[in-house]
């Protein structure tokens, strides 16, 4: 496969380089570019503007991050800490209303339902399916590296749901669990799942159709994030793997430590580090948990027909902010500062963990 | 004389244990295969699921147990994918996208990923932690305003909302600046000294050097336009803009006959948007690794 693609990039990559004349086109245009460059300098040295070049080099990037990053940071602050912020009634940049200033936002934001049910439906997903799914990556990782032949090929395999696009996946997930009429009628088109389930002397079950319970509905999802987190987790651990040392291995062979101790004593202090950032980025990813839930239900985050206005039954954080930047800034702001605080604290108490936990 | 005869293995204790060895490391590995083949096989499913539904028909796709592989092959599915999502314009969109905000996104970032690994300023070091502090700050806490600053300067609806906001990522600018600081900086001095412009060297020198980390960048952004749904679908959900993944959730795939979803249609037009998603995972998947591995970022 290796070679396979290495071909393809020479006919495509060179072969478009030399034949069409890219380079030739490209290089005229540069020397352009080049002569305009080697004018600005012999202005700049005469000027004395020397200093300033690579504020020239960066403007772009510094004019792009104070329009939509640093402004931000300053806008939310001043959305949030003023009472119900409508964009329209504040024209000015700069505009702050003293009277309303304080933390009413925040209280009023915790005390919505719609934002407990997101804050529960995030904490809840992230909490299933970072362990789970760090585990699980564990499993298959060590596993991996115990085996020889067609260890390449199962790698590619575990790694290939990593490049998809995560709602359209998400969409294949809901086909394979969709229920066509009333699970009770055995004339119901049950799907896949069902069947197999099935074979298991299972009874079929209303995973995410209109009479589906929340438990079936948190099954799917879990599922298909899992599905779709193992990927990374495996390539991350699966490198830590193979960069260890094997003198350990064979010293505890020579003791004859049985393998579940191997694996406890060995191989997990050993990979702390790569299952410490396995981790956090698994939570910092989880606490922001939206497109799954998109991909899995519509823009509607529920199944049809559970959701009761303003409060849909599959809100997270992220879906719950999106829903608010229109209607009411002050609220969504509110909620992605305590976002932001959620997600931070978490990292926090991660890595001060994995500071005591791990081993170097 | 026979306690050491007792403690000491005779030969045939040894091929005994060694035998016994032999079959519970046989076991292992057959256990290790098992459960990797079974995981490999919920890994592989849904996509084979994915594949095989979109080339039923309808009438087989309805039936009450469903068959794992077509009995009569339909390209209907695609048929109906192409007219009812508008996949072409789709594709169009999402290219159009893709392209401008990749070269304007891969020039900014070879400009800044210089200035910091080559240039010296005053306030280099602080100016390039407070950027990577907001990486830390989660993307929803910038787009209320965004989508506010958008509003004031009436961008709904148009493609600028879908590039420029999103040109500048500091991730790639680090990627690159320690690529470049790799590059050893006698090569500058020695082309200062030969009176080369910083621009002509950045060209001659730079860019082909760091040319992989540029490529593993263009994938990135490439993937990201062809994968995003949130914003596109906050600010410019209309039919001219659409993107591709936007496209394909909100389009309403209905079986006239049964007024049910057509599932074949839908899984084909899923089926169509993961195809250039392989094709990246199996051509160049080495420069995605380079950048996967760093960041644990999606596109």
């Amino acid at each position: 496969m290796a070679k396979f693609s290495a071909t393809m990039k020479k006919v495509f990559v060179d072969g478009i380089w030399n034949t069409f004349c890219v380079k030739w086109i490209w290089e005229t245009f540069f020397v352009a570019w080049i002569h305009d460059a080697f004018f600005i300098n012999f202005v700049c040295k005469k000027l004395k503007f020397d200093k300033w070049k690579a504020w020239v080099y960066l403007s772009p990037a510094i004019i792009l991050l104070l329009i939509f990053t640093a402004w931000p940071i300053l806008n939310t602050l001043r959305m949030a800490f003023i009472e119900d912020f409508k964009a329209q009634n504040y024209r000015g940049l700069f505009e702050i209303d003293w009277s309303k200033l304080g933390f009413k936002n925040f209280e009023k934001v915790v005390e919505y339902r719609a934002f407990k049910t997101a804050l529960k439906n995030t904490m809840l997903l992230c909490f299933l399916t970072v362990p789970i799914s760090t585990f699980l990556a564990l499993l298959i990782a060590v596993c991996l590296n115990a085996i020889k032949p067609f260890q390449r090929l199962l790698q590619t395999i575990f790694f290939l749901p990593y490049v998809t696009n995560s709602i359209a996946i998400g969409m294949v997930f809901a086909a394979m669990f969709n229920v066509v009429g009333r699970v009770e009628d055995p004339n119901a088109i049950v799907g896949i799942v069902n069947n197999i389930l099935k074979l298991f002397g299972v009874e079929p079950i209303d995973w995410i159709n209109s009479s589906s319970s929340y438990g079936a509905n948190l099954t799917v999802l879990v599922i298909y994030i899992v599905w779709n987190a193992l990927p990374f987790k495996i390539l991350v651990l699966l490198g830590g793997l193979q960069s260890v040392n094997k003198q350990y291995y064979e010293a505890a062979k020579i003791d004859g430590t049985p393998r579940w101790r191997v694996f406890t004593k060995i191989t997990v202090p050993l990979l702390s580090p790569m299952i410490a950032y396995v981790v956090i980025t698994g939570f910092i990813g989880g606490f922001k948990e939206y497109s799954s839930i998109i991909g899995i239900f519509g823009d509607g985050m529920a199944p049809p027909g559970t959701s009761l206005p303003g409060n849909k039954r599959w809100y997270t954080m992220v879906g719950y902010i999106y829903d608010n930047i229109e209607r009411n800034q002050g609220r969504a702001s509110a909620a992605a500062l305590i976002l932001f605080a959620i997600i931070f604290a978490v990292t926090m108490v991660n890595l001060y963990v994995s500071k005591k936990k791990t081993h170097y | 004389m026979s306690d050491i005869k007792s403690t000491v293995m005779t030969e045939k204790d040894i091929t005994k244990v060694s035998s016994k060895q032999k079959v519970t490391k046989i076991l292992v590995q057959v256990g290790l295969y098992l459960f990797l083949g079974i995981m490999a096989f919920i890994v592989l499913f849904p996509f084979y699921w994915m594949i095989i539904s979109s080339l039923k028909t309808v009438t087989e796709y309805n039936w009450l147990k469903p068959s794992l592989f077509p009995h009569k092959f339909t390209g209907k599915g695609y048929v109906e994918a192409f007219k009812v999502a508008n996949l072409l314009d789709l594709f169009g969109n999402t290219l159009y996208v893709g392209v401008i905000s990749t070269i304007l996104s891969l020039i900014i970032t070879v400009l800044s990923a210089f200035a910091f690994a080559r240039l010296e300023f005053k306030g280099k070091n602080v100016l390039f932690a407070i950027l990577l502090a907001t990486m830390m700050i989660p993307g929803e806490l910038f787009t209320v305003t965004n989508f506010q600053t958008i509003m004031k300067w009436e961008w709904r609806y148009t493609y600028k909302v879908l590039i420029i906001p999103f040109l500048v990522s500091v991730f790639y600018i680090y990627l690159l600046k320690q690529n470049f600081m790799q590059i050893p900086n006698e090569l500058y001095l020695a082309a200062k000294i030969d009176g080369t412009t910083d621009l002509k060297y950045l060209w001659k020198v730079m860019i082909p050097l760091a040319l992989p980390t540029l490529i593993s960048i263009t994938i990135l952004k490439m993937m990201g336009s062809w994968n995003t749904y949130m914003w596109p679908n906050l600010v410019a959900n209309d039919e001219e803009h659409m993107l591709i993944t936007v496209g394909i959730r909100h389009a309403q795939f209905v079986d006239e006959a049964t007024n049910q979803t057509n599932f074949p249609a839908q899984m084909a037009a899923v089926t169509i948007v993961s195809i250039p998603l392989f094709m990246v995972f199996i051509f160049l998947r080495k420069y995605i690794m380079k950048g996967v591995s760093r960041s644990g970022i999606k596109g």
